[in-house]
């Protein structure tokens, strides 16, 4: 049986968390990890009678990140009432935005630096602000018949982001999702931290299938659960397949058969129907009457677009353009969000050659980061120590190997260079001193010079060894100059 | 007249649980209402903005500065079951 | 003039002045109250020994020099649809019925700080629904002037608290026309402020862009005394309206010569006859005080029940979606419902905390908000209230006031009524468009029937010209005496 060919479509739904201290419409803080029910008042629990007040920081925040993803902002926006049940949503029903969000009609540029898919523009249909819901907990195995609900969650601000279905595989989601992050951390809109559910994903997939009688397209499956950007590439691989195969079996296309949710089980690696809301499609959208419109000039959003910083593919561009890093290096270190490239600003800054820069901070600094479970904002090295010792290394004064034991020194005695150098034992060997040792050298090893003489050059070699041996701070290439020297002179 | 079938629909979205002669009852009375309203078909609102606040405010603006939270007792006084941390719900089934 | 029949300006001069104490005037007017509100039904409770305390703790900051508040020694009840910390909030419903609310409303904590003395938490249709007081779940209130009829609704406690004169000023809300309509019936004068006059943030939401609260007294002078205190701009409402509150009471003393009138002649057919002459009657009296009368439509008033029916309902469906069981209010289990668990407790709690005319709005809400109904009846109500707000704007173009009748007839028997919505409905006629608009209108008396009842005119006046409303009316006052008329409670 052949396969037929087909394409898979992808669209992806992300909510983010906006770095607000407050929520949405109250002002209790959002602060993550606090006591359950320890953040709410009347507003955001519901009670009768409390009214929602727009949080300023929250709707310039959502304006940015429309920027960014170079979407129209309208001069007028609104909000409206989505309406269901659910025990974390106290109101019955969320303020969300329907007809005329914060943002519309933008895109976002992925692509792959391993050249597996082209640079391509996903489009962005809308980017709304709405309120996040509580936190439901069941606890099945402890035999708890109860769900226990806490609200400090409820009325988070989040950004709705949602994309036209135009990637073409799972590869292609991720990397949206990586770019979309990146994005969103270099704005300082999110923390995108997916452990503290600052960053959702669902994804809406089927696929267009070549068939003798024309492109047919499967029924549209909405995917959750997706806990990790892995675990989004392997639902995203895993549903393409299934649809697949239901279509060979089934031969279902869309629209005979309602939508379907199913969520991602990462343990077994499939995909599950899940249980839908009840009614959940007549959410009786309509414009919150307790909140009033807004609408821009032309100055405020001036000033909003004023602090759009450079985005992630700008800073790429910049170092492969600027410090003429290969466009490999640069995505690794634009990779490590904007603290990173604060980092490297600074080394560079202070007049170390780029590309030694890159070497040292995706070698050693991020192996030492990731050793220490660190934050480049947490290592305990500052840009200006990092230099200093990257000038001694381009100098000369010390070889690499010297300055990797110099900087994990460093890190570990939190010393400054000089003093970490001084605790190595590490001083400048001086001329008469490296003639001692090399002549040292050559008079006990009288069978080294015989080779050397005989062209074996890497002979030599040996004597390096030792070299390093004896004095630990003579420089491995001045002992060699001065050691082919010697014998050549004999 | 609005059929009971369409009652039903319409309570279970509200969350009201009906009973047969209530049912009953609000087909009769929701038809009635509805029909008084299907008066607005008379008018003619082709170029008419819909009104959804009576005054035209705009950007109602709070600044993003914390202010205190209700202690736990309070949030939970009211509850019908807690167990001094969480509201407690009839789970989902 | 005896204590219960002074207004609240004179008890204020009278406790200021120190010719009575704070303590006899509460006193007095608790004792009325007690004495005869097992007749009237008007409070649901009163704050016996609060109103003492606080009483004592006024006559201590009067007697110790300190500035006092406008409302300082007035005895005032509270409609009980207002949070009031430490204080019971049931809106007359068994959903709330021991709800104790955590926070208190801005309306409440402005009578507060102008030193008035809440008395008591008055009766209302369950949730403001209703216009006739008999939708409470928790008592009956009944018609000072003729116990065997309704004192309207939904303040018909606020309305027969100050009737049965229990208290000088009663706080109460409007959203169709539920301070005027029991204001008329019971022979006191009400005003509804212009939307976003006072703030809503703690008033429980019936209908979030109509909803407002405002004073019933017995005078007119009175109502600019309670106005001034209650409004005023609050941040917590964003729907309140950022605008200086001017000296209402000043206003009054101003002539009105030259003032336009707009009789709504409309308006005059269909009437009771008693009602009729009211309004013909009031037209020549404020012309013969200098007015000039002229006749004016609002061309649309017509669709303003079907156009109100609609928008509140929708409103109110999601407004009350919050009472569910889950963190306040009723709860009831479901265990012997078809449906057990969450769902079941559901319905289980809404069906039996909410009475039946609640049901009934709440029904008629979701259905206008359903898929497939919204354009036809909730988008078309929301163009319909356009238009109706356009003809204000082009009469108040030629006009300054608007002058018609408050109700179509004066107050009904209880229980007749309560097998029609739709009849009760349109004895909304005349209320509903203020709300609808947003602009202020007031009643006060201006007649009786053969039978005695007393009957209202109503006066509306352009957005935030609540001086223009209350001096007119005040002049109206000062000519007449139907609002010095008092039913005998026998
Ligand atoms: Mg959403
Ligand atoms: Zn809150």
């Amino acid at each position: 049986m052949n396969m037929a060919s087909f394409r898979t479509v992808i669209g992806l739904e992300v909510h983010v968390q906006l770095k607000t201290r407050t929520k949405l419409f109250c002002r209790c803080s959002t602060r993550f990890g606090a006591p359950p029910n320890t953040q709410v008042c009347p507003v955001c629990t519901g009670m009768p009678g409390a009214l929602p007040k727009l949080n300023r920081r929250a709707l310039e925040l959502a304006v940015l990140a429309g920027m960014a993803l170079h979407c129209e902002i309208p001069r007028f926006t609104k909000w409206d009432r989505k309406n269901y049940f659910y025990p974390d949503l106290p109101k019955g029903y969320q303020i969300s935005q329907y007809d005329l969000p914060v943002s519309q009609n933008g895109y976002l540029e992925i692509g792959d630096d391993q050249g597996r898919f082209a640079s391509k523009r996903v489009g962005i249909i809308r980017a709304h602000l709405e309120e996040d819901a509580g936190k439901s907990m069941h606890d099945e195995a402890a035999g708890v018949a109860e769900s226990r609900i806490d609200l400090n969650r409820t009325g988070t601000p989040l950004l709705e982001i949602v994309s036209r279905p135009d990637m073409a595989s799972a590869r292609e989601a991720k990397a949206y999702l990586t770019e979309l992050k990146l994005l969103l951390e270099y704005l300082g809109v999110s923390d995108c931290n997916m452990q503290e559910g600052s960053l959702r994903v669902d994804a809406n997939v089927n696929l267009h299938i070549d068939t003798d009688s024309g492109t047919i397209a499967t029924p549209i499956v909405e995917v959750k659960n997706m806990n990790s950007f892995r675990a989004v590439e392997r639902a995203l691989e895993f549903e393409a397949r299934r649809q697949y195969d239901q279509w060979r079996q089934t031969g279902e296309r869309l629209g005979d058969v309602p939508k379907q949710t199913r969520g991602w089980d990462d343990q077994r690696e499939v995909t599950v129907p899940q249980r839908e809301k009840e009614e959940s499609s007549d959410y009786r959208y309509f414009p919150d009457p307790d909140l009033v419109p807004v609408v821009w000039s032309d100055a405020e959003l001036a000033a909003i677009r004023q602090r759009l910083g450079a985005s992630p593919r700008e800073v790429r561009s910049r170092l492969i353009q600027e410090a003429g890093l290969s466009a490999y290096d640069a995505g690794v270190l634009v990779q490590q969000g904007p603290a990173m490239i604060a980092y490297w600003d600074a080394v560079i800054a202070e007049g170390v050659s780029p590309k030694r820069a890159a070497n040292w901070l995706q070698q050693d600094i991020l192996r030492l980061l990731k050793e220490r479970s660190e934050s480049i904002d947490e290592f305990p090295v500052s840009a200006e120590q990092l230099a200093e010792l990257l000038r001694q290394v381009e100098s000369g004064k010390l070889n690499t190997t010297r300055g990797r034991e110099v900087l994990t020194v460093m890190v570990e005695e939190g010393r400054d260079l000089v003093s970490s150098m001084e605790s190595l034992g590490i001083r400048e060997v001086d001329a008469s001193e490296l003639e001692t040792l090399c002549r040292e050298l050559l008079q006990k090893n009288p069978s080294v010079v015989e080779d050397v003489r005989a062209g074996k050059v890497k002979a030599i070699g040996a004597l390096i060894g030792q070299a390093r041996k004896l004095n630990p701070n003579a420089d491995p290439g001045a002992v060699r100059n001065l050691l082919m020297e010697m014998v050549n002179r004999s | 007249m609005i059929d009971s079938a369409t009652v039903e629909k319409i309570a279970r979205l509200a969350r009201l649980e009906l009973s047969e002669a209530e049912v009953e009852r609000f087909a009769g009375e929701l038809g009635r209402i509805l029909a008084y309203v299907e008066q607005l078909g008379e008018l003619n609102t082709d170029d008419v903005e819909p009104l959804a606040h009576p005054l035209d405010l705009t950007n109602a603006l709070d600044d993003d500065m914390p202010s205190p939270s209700l202690p736990r007792e309070e949030v939970l006084k009211n509850a019908p079951a807690h167990d001094g941390d969480c509201f407690l719900v009839p789970p989902v089934l | 003039m005896s204590l219960t029949r002074s207004s609240a300006i004179e008890l204020n001069r009278l406790f200021v002045s120190g010719e009575v104490s704070a303590r006899e005037i509460v006193q007095t007017y608790l004792e009325r109250a007690e004495q005869w509100d097992r007749r009237v039904g008007a409070f649901l409770e009163l704050y016996r020994d609060e109103a003492l305390a606080r009483a004592d703790e006024l006559q201590r900051k009067r007697d110790s020099g300190a500035e006092l508040g406008a409302l300082a020694g007035v005895p005032i009840s509270v409609k009980d649809v207002l949070c009031h910390r430490g204080h019971v909030t049931s809106c007359a419903s068994k959903m709330l019925q021991r709800f104790e609310s955590p926070y208190t409303a801005t309306a409440i904590e402005r009578l507060l700080a102008d030193d008035a003395i809440l008395i008591g938490r008055t009766n209302m249709d369950e949730f403001a629904m209703g216009g006739s007081t008999e939708n409470s779940a928790l008592g009956t209130t009944r018609n000072p002037w003729d116990l065997d009829r309704v004192p309207g609704g939904s303040s018909g406690g606020a309305a027969a608290s100050v009737s049965a004169d229990f208290c000088p000023i009663a706080i109460g809300s409007d959203t169709g026309g539920s301070i005027r309509q029991p204001a008329a019936y019971c022979g006191v004068s009400g005003l509804k402020p212009t939307y976003g006059r006072v703030s809503r943030y703690g008033l429980v939401a019936f209908a979030s862009s109509l909803d407002q609260v405002g004073p019933l007294a017995r005078s007119v002078g009175d109502l600019a005394v309670a106005l001034r205190s209650l409004a005023g701009y609050d941040g917590r409402d964003s729907t309140s309206a950022p605008r200086e509150v001017p000296d209402y009471a000043a206003s009054l003393e101003e002539a009105m010569a030259g003032v336009r009138i707009g009789l709504l002649e409309e308006q005059l057919s269909q009437l009771h006859p008693a009602i009729r002459d009211a309004v013909t009657g009031a037209a020549e009296t404020l012309a013969s005080l200098g007015a000039v009368v002229e006749p004016v439509a609002l061309p649309h008033a017509e669709y303003g029940v079907a156009t109100y029916y609609l928008i509140a309902p929708s409103e109110a469906s999601s407004n009350l979606a919050r009472y569910d069981g889950v963190r306040y209010g009723l709860r009831v289990e479901a265990a012997d419902h078809a449906e057990g668990g969450l769902v079941g407790m559901y319905g289980a709690t809404r069906s039996r905390g909410f009475g039946p005319e609640v049901k009934r709005r709440i029904m008629l809400g979701t259905y206008a908000l359903s898929a497939g109904y919204y354009d036809a009846y909730y988008l078309k109500a929301l163009k319909a209230r356009r238009l109706i707000q356009d003809d204000y704007r082009r009469a108040f173009e030629r006009v300054d006031l608007l002058l018609g009748p408050t109700t179509p007839s004066p107050a009904f028997r209880l229980g007749e009524l309560t097998d029609d919505p739709l009849e009760l409905y349109l004895q909304d006629l005349f209320t509903v468009t203020a709300n609808l608009a947003g602009v202020p209108a007031l009643s006060v008396p201006a007649g009786l029937t053969e039978e005695g009842l007393p009957v209202g005119i109503q006066l509306q006046a352009r957005p935030f010209d609540e001086a223009r409303l209350l001096q007119v009316a005040g002049r109206y006052q000062a000519a007449t005496d139907w609002h010095t008329r008092r039913p005998r409670i026998a």
